[in-house]
């Protein structure tokens, strides 16, 4: 089951690509809110625009609650968007379900974080696989040959012990290449992975992170890295976003972004990731975050800027103004969406 | 080296009876010393949560605790050991002299009363001679002490953000003052900027109120950074016990080194990392000698046959510290 495409396919080429992707998860009405003319939603997404090229891994960094996983699942069109638009090799799409899906589903793959969760319990690894494969049209002649590949490409060798396992017979990070081995069944050209480490032990995440990056290079696969470990996003992707509370704030090559933030939220994010250099104990609360730490709501999100109520930095026009993104200027595509760097309309 | 306020001592935790038992926690030898902050690390099976369930006598079945002592310096009085103690001599210590912070600490709070409730019921239970009004002001004060205003005292736990009940958790661990905190991955469910808030204010109450914390993670560079000493489990074993910054400097046992390199940097040069290989061990069937010896890329000769003892390593620095490895046999072992 080698892919045909990667040999034609040039690397940088867009696979993916969302503009302008904005989610609002309607609020349930209780009875007195009928007779109100107001619907309330969750803005859980605003205005995401990203590009995911063959090759080359997106890293998506966020809270909880930043919508990045939701970002991910409109991606893989798991549920309709309210507004933007997905394109697959510049064009749009929108599929419902059925063939269509299935279609999409060939192209476009997802990691789950919980490999608990994402392999049935009650099928073996065989069963799982072959599912994969078939759907996709991708068993070929000698269905396990194309079951050893796959379990060989994950690194799962020799496939033989692990083909009529149950998933609890096995590991997390055994799991999570299974996982990763479904979605290649389907022989995709881009693969979202919302968190694929996370729940997994530390000694145990590099190997899957560098099996990813591994199969990125040989299948020139396109890779949105979902996670909150912005150190992980450094280490593994090529391209970091930031997100908050629902929309983009900084992006830019990983190094840059991560070495000479710009954005106070993302410099508010990497102070406070742990740092062994500190010394011990000289942990202060950090007196940058004006707020109590916690992102806004968002079925009311801040006006203007959504972090300006908790931002050192911010000035009045933050309040009102919703920032666009700006340059920064030391690095090609590094920019921050925050009134600091707009030099036109300089203070 | 402050005095020791808790001791245990070759400590053993089973799962389950008689052949197919499964030996969670063994031989276990750990001290906290006063105004101290041990950092408790290792990964899925290393037996740390059984670890600090067993010492507070809070396994669930089939969890038995199979051997050992566990004893307690009490500021005022004469030691005693925790696992010897009566019914009524365990509730009493429980709280008053030790708390735990669990994990998953958000979901640790009764949904159907409020947080002023729950706080002053550990008072109801411990202090019967305070008077309603007493209470609540305690309450009101343990709630400001870790930043929650006052105005919150009637709110139900589902009123509050996870961080705010993970607050709670603690206001409730420290409301009757212990001398020791066991915290068990109390900030993994939350962001880094709530982690930082929240262990920011746990080291600014310890020092105010002066108690010994054993803080219980898989996140090792979060304990370098806020630990005095590491212990680092695998397998159930201690395999190695040092100053944090010992450790992160001058790691001696190759499963700390591969911990340790586990993490990728944020700060300074990006640097490519490999992990270890391998998975972590079943309990259930755990290789003969030295349970990382596997996985281990110093492995050699006695490893895979015999059990390395735990004992301070023939280095200059070897008086403060302790590992389990065959590289560096035991001077003198330790318990």
């Amino acid at each position: 089951m080698t892919s045909t495409q990667d040999a034609k396919a040039p690397a940088g080429e867009v696979v993916l690509e969302a503009i302008g992707l904005t989610k609002h998860f309607p609020v349930r009405r209780r009875l007195r809110d009928l007779f109100s003319k107001e619907h309330d939603a969750v803005h859980a997404v605003d205005d995401v625009h990203l590009t995911l090229r063959r090759g080359q891994v997106v890293a998506l960094v966020g809270e909880s609650g930043s919508g990045k996983s939701t970002v991910a699942r409109l991606l893989a069109q798991l549920y309709p968007r309210t507004g933007g638009d997905i394109q697959l090799h510049g064009r749009s799409t929108t599929v419902k379900g059925g063939r269509n899906f299935r279609g999409y589903a060939a192209r476009v793959q997802m990691i789950f974080q919980d490999p608990f969760a994402s392999l049935n319990p009650v099928h073996t690894i065989r069963y799982h696989l072959t599912r994969a494969l078939k759907i996709h049209h991708n068993a070929g002649d000698d269905l396990d040959a194309a079951l050893a590949a796959l379990l060989t490409r994950v690194s799962l060798t020799p496939p033989e012990r692990y083909l009529d396992k149950f998933p609890h017979e096995l590991s997390g990070g055994q799991r999570q290449r299974v996982a990763i081995a479904r979605a290649l069944g389907a022989d995709p050209e881009a693969l979202l992975a919302d968190e694929p480490v996370s729940m997994l032990d530390v000694s145990i995440r590099l190997g899957v992170l560098n099996l990813l990056r591994d199969l990125k290079e040989r299948l020139n696969l396109a890779i949105l890295y979902i996670t909150h470990d912005i150190a992980s996003a450094r280490y593994f992707a090529d391209e970091t976003l930031v997100m908050y509370a629902g929309r983009m704030v900084e992006g830019g090559d990983s190094e840059t972004v991560t070495q000479t933030p710009a954005h106070p939220y993302t410099r508010l994010l990497i102070d406070s990731a742990p740092d062994p250099d500190r010394l011990t104990g000289d942990i202060d609360p950090l007196e940058e975050d004006r707020g109590n730490g916690e992102p806004p709501s968002l079925i009311r999100p801040p006006s203007g800027c959504r972090f300006h109520p908790r931002c050192p930095a911010a000035m009045p026009r933050c309040s009102t103004d919703l920032p666009v993104r700006l340059e920064i200027g030391d690095a090609p595509g590094h920019w921050a969406a925050c009134w600091l760097y707009d030099k036109a309309g300089a203070q | 080296m402050a005095e020791p306020v808790l001791e245990i001592r070759n400590l053993n935790v089973d799962y389950g009876l008689g052949d197919r038992a499964v030996h969670a926690v063994r031989d276990v030898n750990l001290t906290l010393h006063r105004g101290e902050v041990l950092g408790l690390a290792g990964e899925s099976g290393s037996g740390k949560s059984t670890l600090a369930y067993g010492l507070t006598r809070l396994l669930a079945p089939p969890g038995v605790i199979t051997g050992g002592q566990v004893i307690y310096h009490p500021a005022q009085g004469s030691s005693y050991d925790v696992l010897a103690l009566s019914d009524n001599g365990l509730r009493e210590w429980r709280w008053a002299e030790t708390a735990i912070v669990f994990q998953g600490a958000m979901n640790s709070l009764n949904p159907v009363h409020k947080i002023s409730t729950q706080l002053m019921d550990v008072l109801k239970a411990h202090e019967p001679n305070m008077s309603a009004h007493s209470r609540a002001a305690r309450a009101r004060e343990m709630l400001k002490l870790v930043g929650i205003s006052a105005d919150r005292m009637d709110a139900y736990p589902h009123q509050l953000s996870g961080g705010m009940r993970q607050r709670v958790m603690i206001g409730m661990a420290l409301i009757l003052q212990p001398q020791v905190v066991i915290m068990d991955e109390p900030t993994t469910a939350l962001d880094v900027v709530m982690q930082r808030q929240i262990l920011g204010q746990l080291i600014e109450l310890r020092e105010r109120l002066g108690f010994s914390v054993i803080f219980i993670t898989h996140d090792l560079s979060l304990l370098v950074e806020f630990s005095n000493r590491i212990a680092i489990m695998y397998g159930g074993r201690i395999v190695e016990e040092a100053p944090a910054n010992t450790i992160y400097r001058d790691a001696l046992h190759p499963y700390s080194k591969g911990l340790l390199s586990s993490f990728p940097a944020l700060r300074g040069p990006r640097r490519e990392l490999t992990g270890i290989p391998g998975s972590p061990p079943d309990l259930a069937g755990m290789p003969a000698g030295c349970s990382f010896h596997p996985r281990c890329p110093k492995a050699f000769e006695p490893c895979g046959s015999a059990i390395p003892v735990l004992g301070r390593p023939d280095t200059p620095d070897g008086a403060g510290r302790s590992v389990a490895c065959w590289l560096h046999p035991a001077e003198q072992p330790v318990g």
